[in-house]
């Protein structure tokens, strides 16, 4: 007996296994009572908004999509429709998914670590924490009449003037000609992304036999959109710029 | 004759008792032992490595588990419970759904109203639909952390990189459920927060009729386009209300459960929750 005792704790010791019943199950109970007894307060204490009758003829303003969507609909400030309310989320989910196949970084698999996936967590924790998260409470908070800003102090005038002086980027840099704009426009957006793409597997090539041209090229080109929201953001606010690129069929 | 003295019973001892156990100990006994409780029970729970197994590979609402895994698995540090609370919180939206639906119809002219009755006449009616709405609410949140966790502990390296995949088509089936459910009360909030979420529609490239290279596609109208489809008409009106209480009620919770269920098998599957190997 006490031959086959001894082993199987050995086993069991470098395994490091538990038994799920109970020492999972019961963390699992306890923690779906404490999250009903929080939703049965919380659900006891603040009631569900319900405003008046729906009115096709009486449009609030301002006009908020869920707050989920909050993000989204504060880059349209920024953007047309279409990028910000149709491909950008299109966008947002397929970079989802092809994370892992992008991420051929073997370190880090299974546990927190900073420092062997410093990229990797810079991206996500931008992408996550900056451009959904704190666009959300922007536009949850800050964002009265008119989808202007005002501070949680300050009244929502619905009156609010506000001066519109943005111009686009072409104009911007003395090109009056609406061909010629078109151009220069065209010229800045794709050279922006032909320069990013270029830099990047430049000071990477090292890594293209290990990685792959075409992983490298989707990556790179993912990072380099996220990033340009980012810079129309900021020509936006800082220097009053409109439109990058302006054409007959769509405008960036 | 000298009477007795009573016996004085010593406070320490009995405090010593109790604080061993063997006083609780002792009731167990009487209890278990007793007729009431030896006739309904025909044996107790006997703690054995056999047992810890059986109740887990036997249960039909546990053997979604291993009946092992490893330790570290265990630490709330690690997993933060985002996954499992995330799946609570959508079965109570669930229980508390099938209830609203008892007495709500996704009509226009009695939708409003029925929120009304609900919240005022309905026993334990508002109660109901405020857990439905924050249960929502969280699970939107909970999701997003779960993925945060996800990412940040790299679990959808080799061997999971599919149900990262699922996991992404589950975060953006809650947003569509929390979305086409957020219509449902049909009051102002609802129908302008759903017509400002609809309108991005119209912007579609190609399908929709305010969109890029719309003129290059036939047909494409205000009435025949992507949104149209969706809400089916021009405006968010009573079509689009049962549009939305069919996708929030039927469509979108079977294949998010569908999803849900290889989903669960799929972390099995890739050897249980991640961990440092």
């Amino acid at each position: 007996m006490a031959d086959t005792s001894a082993p199987r704790k050995k086993i069991e010791v470098k395994v490091e296994k538990v038994h799920v019943w109970p020492y999972l199950v019961r963390i699992e109970f306890l923690c779906a009572i404490i999250v009903i007894i929080l939703l049965t307060v919380w659900s006891i204490t603040i009631d569900a908004p319900l405003e008046e009758a729906a009115n096709p003829t009486k449009t609030p303003n301002p006009s908020k999509a869920p707050w989920y969507f909050l993000g989204l609909q504060d880059i349209l400030v920024y953007f047309d429709p279409w990028f910000a309310g149709v491909v950008a989320p299109v966008f947002i989910i397929v970079g989802l998914i092809l994370i892992p196949y992008l991420d051929v970084n073997p370190k880090g698999n299974g546990y927190y670590t900073y420092v062997e996936r410093k990229f990797a967590i810079w991206i996500y924790s931008f992408g996550f924490l900056v451009l959904w998260i704190s666009l959300i409470i922007m536009g949850v908070f800050l964002r009265g009449p008119g989808w202007n800003l005002f501070m949680p102090w300050q009244f929502w005038d619905p009156h609010k003037v506000v001066a519109l002086v943005n111009v686009d980027l072409p104009y911007a840099f003395g090109v009056r000609s609406y061909n010629m704009a078109m151009l220069f426009g065209g010229a800045v957006v794709l050279g922006y992304f032909a320069v990013g793409t270029g830099v990047y597997i430049f000071m990477e090539r090292k890594a293209i036999k290990n990685v792959g041209i075409l992983r490298m090229l989707i990556k790179v080109n993912l990072a380099l959109i996220m990033f340009a929201i980012v810079i129309k953001i900021v020509l936006r606010l800082g220097f009053n710029i409109k439109y990058i690129w302006v054409t007959p069929w769509f405008n960036i | 004759m000298a009477a007795k003295p009573p016996e004085i019973p010593n406070i320490a001892e009995i405090m010593g008792k109790i604080k061993s156990g063997e006083i609780f100990g002792q009731i167990v006994k009487k209890v278990t032992e007793s007729q009431i409780w030896t006739s309904s029970f025909r044996h107790g729970y006997a703690d054995t490595p056999r047992n810890r197994v059986l109740q887990i590979a036997s249960n039909v609402w546990l053997h979604l588990h291993p009946v092992k895994i490893h330790r570290h698995a265990l630490r709330i540090k690690f997993t933060w419970c985002m996954g499992g609370i995330t799946f609570l919180l959508f079965l109570s939206t669930v229980v508390t759904g099938v209830i609203l639906m008892f007495y709500y119809r996704p009509v226009g002219e009695y939708a409003y109203f029925d929120m009304k009755y609900l919240q005022y006449d309905v026993p334990f009616g508002m109660l109901m639909r405020n857990m439905h709405r924050w249960a929502a609410h969280a699970m939107v949140i909970t999701v997003w952390l779960h993925m945060f966790r996800v990412f940040l502990t790299g679990s959808y390296k080799p061997p999971r990189e599919f149900n990262w995949v699922i996991g992404v088509f589950l975060v953006t089936f809650t947003l569509l459920l929390s979305f086409t459910g957020y219509l449902l009360p049909w009051d102002q909030l609802a129908m302008w927060a759903v017509t400002v979420g609809t309108n991005m529609a119209r912007a579609t490239p190609f399908l929709g009729h305010e969109g890029p290279f719309q003129e290059f596609v036939f047909g494409v109208s205000p009435r025949y386009d992507v949104r149209s489809a969706l809400i089916g008409g021009s405006v968010v009106g009573p079509p689009a209300l049962l549009r939305f209480y069919v996708l929030h009620c039927i469509l979108i919770p079977l294949v998010a459960g569908a999803l849900m269920i290889v989903h669960f098998w799929r972390i099995r599957k890739d050897g249980g929750i991640s961990g440092p190997l």
